[in-house]
């Protein structure tokens, strides 16, 4: 299990953490490590263990099983006011008889900081976070998107070496989450600052998150970059959490090097992906709406689309930049289809009830094993 | 509809005014207009007459002039005030803790304790201080605790008992009755206060590098501010005109204010000057309650 001594150790080591709540298993036997840096998101559905696991690492609830060493140092025995890092709570959690100014001098005081250097500092926070100006609001008298900034700026006052952010952008509405999502990002790297993050939000997670973590029932799915857990997700169930997918239950026949064959009931997938699988193999395909296309006409071979399925558009949802079509197929299964809308006002547009082809090509799916 | 509906709303709000009209204020004033009239012989004078025709006033300020001429008054009221001081105080050392770790015990358990708090309701009010005179009285349980565990040294130094084994009608024994009377009032709007505090402040105080002692002191006790003014207020304004209890419970070196308002009223039979004393008392009152609602205004405004 551990590394080679050669090897620096991870700045942030999870080993073997377990919390059980009475006879709930909250966190099951979790293992990771964070390199300085990252910003690490912990994603799942509420009641997956991810905020337990937040709340272990900043040291409100302690650990049943395992280990948390943070930069060499085991965390087991410090209490949450000694732990060097800190969180940043969802809806913040600001002191409401506290002026922003004092909100982040808080912590510094508590480290026993001379008066100048406190408020040097909270100067600097404040301007780190453009808030220079509102020191002697009331959180109250702050909107939505300036508490969270008032939150990262107490939270990063301190220099933690490790910040924890308890879903970060939860309250604020769609518009300014995406814009704040950014500057979160800015912020946290601008300092330095090695990042874990519990959100329930994939997009959030995804844009950034420089690793995430896909929980469920305590444990770890699929770790990896964002790009690998949305293109080629381990199992179905993270297939399944992340995004859209299409997912059909299969035959496998390996070819070798071409790849394999997967036969379903609706149509056989040529996969590009190589396996050494027997055939016979129940798997199923994942297939994002985004990767495939409509048209009228059956595609030809030489469009290297070698695959594709007939069906009747059911439903159609117009978003604006692109189209949601939903095939009912010949089996009954359906198949959602997303597409661009990159022309104005497209010939021949494709309406409820028209029978279309959807075509893929062989390295649009993913193959997973069960 | 509406204004149908705006009616009715004026006759909800307008029923509690007109209450306060008829049985408070309109009293008060009658008191207030006695006690700017002088006495004549065995029955009070008017103060307002209509004599062939022409409205004759028989205003005085006497009543008042002798308020604060004569020493009695005035120390009476200072004593008043200070007896109801240290109860307020004294509900509140004792009336924190039992609030916070009511606030903070499981959910299910907090209608039992409240229950507790509330059961000495149950019985008259009379009879429970009148029960701690013979619990304080020489050879009573609590005075046999009191010396054996020597505390009654520490009060004959502090000179609240007058030599050692005599504890009732001492400033002791009054202040012992009126914070056990009053504590409830201390100790359920403290409750109230801090049942409803965000918990997670505590977490985020803890992250930032507080002890458990620093955030009570840092988060706590300044976000139940609101709390403990109400249950000062709730102590202090009643104790300031306490009667029962200083009748039943203080001696000769607790004179307050609610037994020279009764000595004027039954024993000198002087309405005019107890209706000054009862004004006077009022007023004492009113700005403390004044400088709370201010208060609370602020707080509210600052909650919003």
């Amino acid at each position: 299990m551990s590394s080679t001594t050669h090897e620096a150790a991870a700045f942030l080591q999870i080993r073997g953490v377990t919390k059980n709540f009475g006879g709930y298993r909250a966190v099951d036997d979790v293992s990771i490590d964070v390199a300085k840096g990252e910003i690490f998101a912990l994603l799942g559905a509420s009641g997956c263990g991810k905020t337990t696991l937040l709340r272990l690492l900043a040291g409100f609830e302690t650990p049943s099983a395992g280990s948390i060493v943070l930069d060499g140092h085991d965390l087991a025995d410090l209490p949450p006011y000694e732990r060097p890092l800190n969180m940043m709570f969802q809806s913040y959690a600001l002191f409401p008889h506290l002026t922003v100014a004092d909100n982040i001098a808080f912590g510094l005081k508590r480290a026993g900081l001379p008066s100048a250097e406190v408020s040097s500092r909270v100067q600097a926070m404040l301007e780190l976070v453009q808030l220079a100006a509102f020191g002697k609001r009331r959180p109250h008298q702050l909107s939505g998107g300036q508490q969270q900034r008032v939150a990262l700026a107490r939270s990063l006052a301190n220099k933690p070496q490790l910040l924890l952010l308890d879903e970060p952008l939860g309250a604020l509405d769609k518009k300014l989450r995406e814009q704040t999502q950014v500057e979160l990002v800015n912020i946290v790297q601008d300092v330095g600052v090695t990042c874990v993050m519990v959100t329930h939000d994939q997009e959030e997670a995804m844009t950034m998150a420089t690793r995430i973590a896909v929980m469920s029932e305590g444990r770890f799915m699929q770790v990896g970059v964002p790009a690998e857990i949305y293109e080629t997700p381990a199992s179905r169930f993270v297939a399944d959490f992340i995004g859209n997918v299409n997912l059909m239950d299969g035959t496998l026949q390996p070819l070798g090097a071409d790849g394999m064959l997967v036969t379903c009931d609706d149509c056989t997938h040529r996969v590009a992906q190589r396996h050494e699988a027997s055939a016979g193999v129940r798997v199923s395909v994942a297939l994002r709406p985004e990767k495939i296309r409509l048209a009228h006409e059956p595609p030809s071979p030489a469009d290297g689309e070698f695959n594709h399925a007939r069906g009747v558009v059911d439903e159609l949802a117009y978003f604006g930049s692109f189209t949601v079509y939903r095939l009912a197929l010949g089996s009954g299964a359906f198949l959602k289809v997303s597409a661009s809308n990159i022309d104005r006002h497209a010939g021949a547009p494709i309406a409820i009830g028209d029978a279309v082809w959807a075509s893929w090509s062989p390295t649009a799916q993913v193959v997973l094993f069960r | 509809m509406n204004a149908d509906r705006a009616g009715r709303s004026r006759v909800v709000i307008g029923l509690p005014y007109v209450w306060l009209l008829l049985l408070f204020m309109l009293p008060f004033l009658i008191v207030l207009k006695i006690s700017v009239s002088e006495m004549e012989l065995a029955s009070v004078k008017e103060a307002i007459t209509v004599q062939n025709g022409k409205v004759v006033f028989n205003v005085g300020v006497g009543n008042y002039l002798t308020l604060i001429r004569d020493d009695l008054y005035l120390l009476t009221y200072l004593s008043s005030l200070k007896y109801a001081a240290a109860t307020a105080v004294l509900c509140l050392f004792v009336g924190y803790p039992f609030a916070y770790f009511m606030a903070r015990a499981q959910v299910g358990r907090q209608p039992a304790l409240l229950m507790l708090v509330m059961l000495p309701f149950w019985t008259s009010f009379l009879l429970r201080v009148y029960a701690w005179k013979s619990l304080l009285t020489e050879h009573g349980w609590v005075a046999d605790l009191i010396a054996g565990l020597g505390i009654d040294r520490l009060l004959l130094r502090a000179e609240l008992i007058p030599a050692q084994g005599q504890l009732m009608n001492t400033p002791f024994s009054l202040v012992l009755g009126m914070t056990y009377t009053y504590l409830p009032f201390m100790i359920l709007p403290l409750y109230a206060n801090l049942a409803k505090m965000d918990l997670r402040l505590l977490e985020a105080a803890s992250d930032l590098g507080a002890t458990a002692w620093v955030a009570f002191w840092k988060v706590t006790v300044p976000l139940s501010k609101a709390g403990i003014y109400s249950g000062a207020m709730l102590v202090f304004i009643p104790c300031v005109g306490e009667y029962v209890i200083p009748e039943l419970l203080g001696g000769p070196q607790t004179q307050m204010i609610g037994r020279t308002l009764w000595d004027e009223f039954f024993s000198n039979n002087d309405w005019p000057m107890a209706s000054a004393v009862a004004v006077a008392m009022v007023l004492l009152v009113i700005v403390p309650l004044a400088i709370f609602n201010k208060y609370q205004a602020e707080a509210g405004e600052a909650r919003l």
